[in-house]
């Protein structure tokens, strides 16, 4: 089933630079996309295109059978409610307590009043302790976010976007501030959570390695063009020469003293 | 350029910034009549005469409670007109902030008065209501309040560009609406800063609650001018001990009150 | 599903607490209820004597419609109001500039990394005291302690701007790198040295800035003592307009030309601070 569908997507922020030009793919449910490119290359722009965190110039973007750029202020909350999005610095409340910064998932299902007044049920947050304990950070619950680590706190981050039950988990940069180690971890969870919920999952990323061993599939931007999109086991150092400019051997030459 | 000319140019810069001061501070002695020397000679005297005059006798502490009286309502009236302009304040930073500012025609507003209620001295709005709401606490705390409005607006502002930037986005993202967002993110990452403003804006009411009482006769203040004119310095010693113990107590508690929550 | 983990707090009532109620949040909300409760019993104790809000409410809004849109000088001249600004801006620029060099030497002696405890302890304290007693008592006491005149407003201004600058600049002094102190310390570098050196170039920006915004403070406060305590200047004139001509029009081209003179030295202080020091606080 197809969950997200781009047609023909352009933006730009101001006359002179176009960041998107006639973006397209598709992605089903239970798809695992990276979208690889350099820095300014439009990625983040295109992740904030799907749920319209930033507006659609040009071309489409339909989600779920729902035309993204259409939609009115309540529909677009309602369409947002099942998208998760996880983001480089985890956007976090740093001083609110990791079990209070999951429950924000549930924000977007509720009145302003009962959100306002933390009117959240007991299912609501037995499934924030199950996340927690699934991630294994059950045992921070109470501490406040700012007293974690960046890999516990990008696992806080995950469990408010699952906790949202999405049907697309957008990913920005999810591991470009961790270390391997808590990179590694992530992407474990991103991977396993795609699976076993049958949900998509579109990750930005900018290291190759790790988008080609995690991914089914791989999208090299640059400059706004979409120059690959294919299974990651396609991906060729043509094409990633391609993606992130010429920088092969030849660029490496030793500065003779 | 050389690093020779680089630091002679520097030399220069400094050479014609101090003249520039040098100038200045002679153009602004000549307009204000004020003579340094003059000034300094008359420190030691003017020390002599503080120390020989200023002290408090045991007839004054009868004055005491009349003047603790009078504490109470300026302190009472500082804190009063800071927490009722942090509410309008909140909300005029909440519509002037970058990131939750829903038009650009409210946050060009709220900065506007922000920046009026700021920069007309608290004095000229104490003079302007003293001649229809007269001498009572009304005026004081309404001086107090526009001055704390434009303060605390801008503080506010400040502060939720600062430090909520990122955690606004993410809410956004999961579909909350505009209030969520504020009372979910927004002021949970805010407040100890904002409570320390809020503190900083207490103690600075408390000063010029002394200055505003002088000019429309209530409070404190209003106390001081009655001694002073009546040439009780005794009781003027009294009181302005009082306003300085109750200045570095409030100092003291909202430091402490800082430390636990920043 | 049911959340298996032992790590849940149960509220009295059974239900799931999402609360970590630590002493920060017992603190703040303290903090707010406390400061609530004061204020309305603040309304309770307010002297109201004389007030009728339903004749001083439009009595004010008129006289701001006056004010602000139909000013006019009748007692004094153009070129005497600004005469009269130029007194009030020379006594801010004193106040500040007697109160940066005098700040300076005390805030060497208050910064601990170049002082010693006991005196720096000691600075610290009499700063204190300074800033608690109001910059018009200041003024007021020297008046009659060093006979009326500008003296005695810029000594009263200068005491609280020396009490202010002596706090930024020691700061600033104690950002000052460890290692350049400790290289020069290493030359056989004597404290002057040390100070003319390192400490001054390296902080030059940060003091000029902070001098700065407390001459843009210092303006309003000059304008309030001329009010309050006859120190003269456009302050003066304001309490005169208002208090004894009653003129209304008077008062509003004085107020719009304070309120022009301190929105520029405002937007100047801004694009200082943007410039040198891009989070700190505004005070």
């Amino acid at each position: 089933m197809t969950l997200v569908e781009v047609r023909n997507l352009g933006k730009s922020y101001n006359a002179q630079t176009r960041v998107l030009k006639d973006v397209s793919f598709d992605v089903e449910a239970g798809e695992f996309v990276s979208i690889i490119g350099l820095s300014g290359a439009g990625k983040s722009t295109l992740l904030r295109c799907i749920n319209r965190m930033v507006e659609i110039d040009e071309g489409k973007v339909i989600f779920d059978g729902h035309d993204v750029g259409s939609l009115n202020k309540k529909e677009l909350r309602k369409m947002r409610t099942n998208i998760g999005m996880i983001f480089q610095h985890y956007n976090l409340v740093p001083r609110l307590s990791v079990i209070e910064n999951v429950l924000h998932g549930r924000l977007g299902y509720k009145t302003t009043l009962q959100g306002v007044f933390n009117r959240f049920t007991e299912l609501e947050k037995e499934q924030a302790f199950y996340l927690l304990e699934k991630l294994g950070i059950a045992d921070h619950a109470y501490k406040r976010c700012d007293q974690l680590s960046g890999g516990q706190q990008q696992r806080v981050g995950i469990a408010r976007s699952l906790i949202q039950e999405p049907k697309v988990v957008l990913c920005d940069e999810p591991i470009a501030s961790l270390d391997p180690n808590s990179s590694e971890v992530i992407m474990d969870y991103l991977k396993s959570i795609t699976k076993e919920l049958n949900i998509a999952c579109i990750v930005n990323l900018h290291q190759v390695e790790i988008a080609c061993s995690y991914s089914d599939r791989i999208i090299g931007l640059s400059k706004g063009n979409v120059v690959f999109d294919g299974p990651s086991f396609m991906l060729t150092s043509a094409h990633t020469d391609e993606i992130y400019g010429t920088k092969t051997v030849e660029a490496r030459k030793l500065v003779s003293v | 350029m050389n690093e020779k000319a680089m630091r002679s140019q520097r030399k220069w810069q400094t050479i014609i910034w101090v003249a520039i001061i040098i100038v200045f501070t002679y153009l602004a002695s000549d307009i204000t009549n004020f003579n340094i020397i003059h000034g300094i000679a008359t420190l030691p005297n003017a020390i002599t005469w503080i120390f020989s005059n200023l002290y408090i006798t045991p007839e004054t502490l009868e004055r005491l409670p009349k003047i603790l009286e009078k504490l109470a309502e300026t302190i009472l009236m500082s804190i009063a007109a800071t927490t009722t302009a942090t509410v309008f304040s909140l909300f005029l930073g909440l519509m002037g902030s970058k990131t939750t500012g829903t038009s650009s025609v409210l946050g060009v507003f709220a900065r506007l008065v922000a920046s009026v209620a700021r920069n007309i001295p608290v004095v000229a709005w104490a003079l302007i209501l003293l001649l229809s709401f007269g001498q009572n606490s009304m005026t004081g705390y309404l001086a107090l309040f526009v001055g704390s409005l434009g303060f605390l607006t801008r503080a506010f502002i400040e502060t939720i560009d600062e430090a909520s930037h990122s955690a606004v986005e993410a809410l956004r993202a999961t579909g909350s609406t505009y209030f969520q967002i504020v009372f979910k993110a927004v002021i949970p990452q805010c407040l100890p800063q904002m409570i320390s403003w809020i503190l900083f804006m207490i103690e600075t009411n408390i000063r010029s609650a002394t200055l505003v009482g002088i000019l429309t006769g209530t409070g404190i203040g209003y106390s001081f001018d009655l001694y002073y004119k009546t040439l009780n310095y005794n009781a003027v010693a009294l009181v302005t001990f009082a306003i300085v113990i109750s200045v570095i107590i409030i100092e003291l508690m909202s430091n402490r009150i800082r430390k636990v929550i920043l | 599903m049911e959340a298996t983990t032992s790590f849940v707090k149960r509220r009295a009532n059974g239900q799931i607490s999402i609360k970590s109620g630590n002493k920060v949040e017992q603190v703040m909300t303290g903090t707010i209820v406390s400061l609530s409760l004061l204020t309305i019993l603040a309304f309770f104790f307010f002297n109201y004597a004389g007030l009728e809000l339903s004749k001083a409410i439009p009595e004010t809004a008129y006289n701001l419609k006056v004010m602000f849109l139909e000013p006019a000088l009748s007692h004094f001249t153009w070129s005497e109001a600004i005469y009269q600004v130029g007194i009030t801006l020379g006594l801010a620029f004193l106040a500040t500039i007697l109160g940066a060099v005098i700040a300076f030497f005390l805030a060497l002696m208050a910064a601990i990394n170049l002082s010693n405890p006991w005196v720096s302890k000691a600075v610290r304290i009499i700063v204190a005291f300074i800033r608690a007693v109001p910059t018009v008592l200041w003024v007021l006491i020297f008046a009659i302690a060093a006979g009326l005149g500008s003296e005695a407003a810029v000594l009263g201004m200068l005491f609280h701007s020396i009490a202010y600058l002596v706090k930024a600049f020691s700061e600033a002094f104690e950002e000052v790198d460890k290692g350049i102190l400790e290289a020069l310390t290493a030359t056989g570098a004597n404290w002057w040295h040390i100070v003319t050196h390192a400490v001054l170039p390296s902080t030059f920006t940060y003091l000029l800035s902070w001098t700065f915004l407390r001459f843009e403070i210092n303006f309003s406060v000059a304008v309030a003592m001329g009010a309050a305590a006859g120190a003269g200047g456009i302050g003066f004139e304001l309490f005169m307009a208002s208090g004894f001509y009653f003129d209304m029009r008077e008062v509003g081209l004085i107020t719009y030309m304070i309120l022009l003179l301190a929105v520029v030295l405002e937007i100047m202080s801004t694009q200082l601070k943007k410039r040198y020091f891009p989070a700190k606080a505004i005070r």
